[in-house]
């Protein structure tokens, strides 16, 4: 599309833009059908495509390898459910705060008669595994982004839309739990757009820092990366709570793909088109 | 069918074979500069074998954290240590005199060491922090022979790849590879904090490997096998972790 979030400048222009995009669709003077029916035009790029396949791929990589992270992270955590400020810190030592949940070690003093079975050993080497996967995913879809537009294109709020009226506008219109316009399956809106380049941005980048800050090698390479987080029991409480807002922005999210239509948001990610739209014959 | 053209079938075909041909090579290289771990059969070996090869290429040579003295925790955690037998008892009784570290596989001059001669060779200390993988740490200063110097008086033949190291309980066992081995820091400690080196924290004898979690740092060790090959060390994954699903490498 030529103007950069057409649906975001305001009403006229994401119509026509959208109008613009299907009279190309339909305009083939011989239309050819394919096996299934579907419309086959003389160049597939001229599809108009929700999501690019790229994104698509690396979006499901990311929701595998962030629920394995999640998973086997929640089982390390239970080895030991406290948490400290500083450098050091163990049972014989003042926590900053402790989950009142089981632990899988009998050292540590939860209050529980019993004790969890041990998942450290599992979980330990599925939780790296899926962080590679996380993080090489996470790369091609940075490369993808920056080169071929998609988080200036896509993601970038507009100016106007950054506007206290602007924003004040479409927190209303979040809070009322309404079901977006069609419009808003074809493009991100300003909270969507500033989310996620949190999430991709700060929040991801902050898991992998303070994740990689509490590794005994990697820190003997770079020392900074938990020097400048205070030492590494900061980094791992760090890290419990980066996670924590990724998960609060997981359930959000899936709870406003509930709102806009789960079926037509989760077909576009799969599909790359939603799945009621005007470009089915 | 229209969808594939003949030259996106060439292309992808070429790319495909360039991609096998690619990792074929590179796991080629990677064998050959060691960066393999033993391990790397497992279930969730491949990320493994990432984790590992990415660490060696970062680390070989990089020196794990010091602090400062004043840094020292005031309380350190020992961690539960399972009953340690009649045996040990005797031998604690008698001042560990009795205690031998003895040094053999692939080794021009196998040897074995008392606590007491170990005691007599040059010696290292540093300040670093032990940290478990259940999350819990604590800062130390370790004093103790550098494992360096011990190969270096038993003349290590020179295709030795692996330093295998036994406690006195027998069920756990690990490796290093020669990077941890030769590392300046590594070291057969008998001293913490400016004393014996407590029982509890692993005394008479016990192996520091500061770059890796605490596993790594084997309590009450007895025995160092220096090796060109795993495979012979009970299951082949090169220590009793992975035997118990834990991952040989514990540098993250």
């Amino acid at each position: 599309m030529a103007t950069p979030h057409s649906c975001q400048t305001g009403g006229g222009t994401a119509v026509a833009g959208r109008e613009s995009a299907g009279s190309a669709q339909a305009s083939p003077a011989a239309p050819v059908l394919g096996k299934n029916g579907r419309e086959v035009g003389a160049d597939p790029a001229q599809v108009r495509m929700r999501h690019a396949a790229l994104v698509r791929v690396t979006h499901w990589l990311i929701t595998v390898s962030f629920l394995a992270l999640l998973v086997t992270g929640v089982e390390i955590l239970i080895s030991h459910p406290r948490f400290y400020w500083g450098e050091t810190g163990n049972v014989n030592t003042t926590p900053l705060f402790t989950l009142r949940i089981p632990s899988s070690r009998g050292t540590v003093p939860t209050g529980y008669g019993y004790v969890l079975p041990d998942q450290n050993g599992w979980s330990r080497y599925l939780h790296f595994e899926s962080a590679w996967v996380a993080v090489l995913t996470g790369l091609a879809y940075l490369l993808f982004g920056f080169l071929e537009g998609h988080f200036r294109r896509n993601l970038l709020p507009v100016s106007s839309d950054l506007s206290p009226k602007g924003l004040a506008r479409a927190i209303a219109r979040h809070l009322r739990f309404r079901r977006p316009s069609e419009e808003e399956a074809w493009s991100y809106n300003v909270i969507q757009r500033v989310t996620y380049l949190l999430v991709i941005f700060v929040l991801f980048p902050m898991v992998i820092w303070t994740g990689l800050a509490m590794s005994p090698g990697f820190t003997s390479a770079v020392p900074s990366a938990v020097g400048i987080l205070g030492g590494r029991q900061s980094a791992r409480t760090l890290h419990f709570f980066v996670s924590g807002l990724l998960v609060l922005f997981l359930f959000v999210h899936v709870f406003m793909v509930f709102l806009a239509g789960f079926r037509s948001r989760v077909g576009a990610m799969i599909t790359g088109r939603p799945a009621k739209g005007e470009e089915r014959a | 069918m229209s969808g594939l053209s003949r030259r996106q079938l060439i292309v992808g075909g070429l790319a495909t074979a360039a991609g096998a041909s690619g990792l074929a090579v590179a796991a080629k290289l990677a064998a050959r500069y060691g960066l393999i771990p033993p391990d790397s059969g497992v279930l969730y070996g491949a990320g493994e074998t990432l984790t590992y090869a990415a660490q060696r290429l970062l680390t070989r040579h990089s020196l794990a954290r010091e602090f400062a003295s004043s840094q020292i925790s005031q309380y350190p955690f020992a961690n539960a240590v399972s009953r340690l037998g009649e045996e040990f008892q005797r031998l604690e009784k008698g001042a560990f005199e009795e205690w031998r570290l003895s040094v053999d596989g692939m080794a021009a001059r196998p040897a074995s060491f008392s606590v007491a001669q170990l005691r007599s060779f040059p010696w290292h200390s540093q300040i670093t922090e032990i940290a478990c993988e259940e999350g819990w740490s604590y800062v130390a200063e370790w004093k103790g022979v550098p494992l360096a110097h011990i190969l270096d008086l038993v003349e290590p033949l020179p295709q030795v790849r692996y330093v295998v190291y036994q406690s006195f309980q027998r069920y756990w066992w690990d490796s290093i590879d020669m990077a941890d081995a030769l590392h300046p820091q590594t070291l057969v400690a008998y001293s913490m904090n400016g004393g014996e080196l407590p029982v509890k924290f692993g005394g008479p004898l016990r192996l520091r490997v500061p770059r890796q979690l605490g596993y790594k740092s084997v309590k009450y060790i007895t025995r160092l096998t220096l090796t060109e090959n795993l495979k012979g060390f009970g299951k082949g994954l090169g220590s009793a972790a992975p035997e118990g699903g834990y991952a040989w490498y514990a540098g993250i």
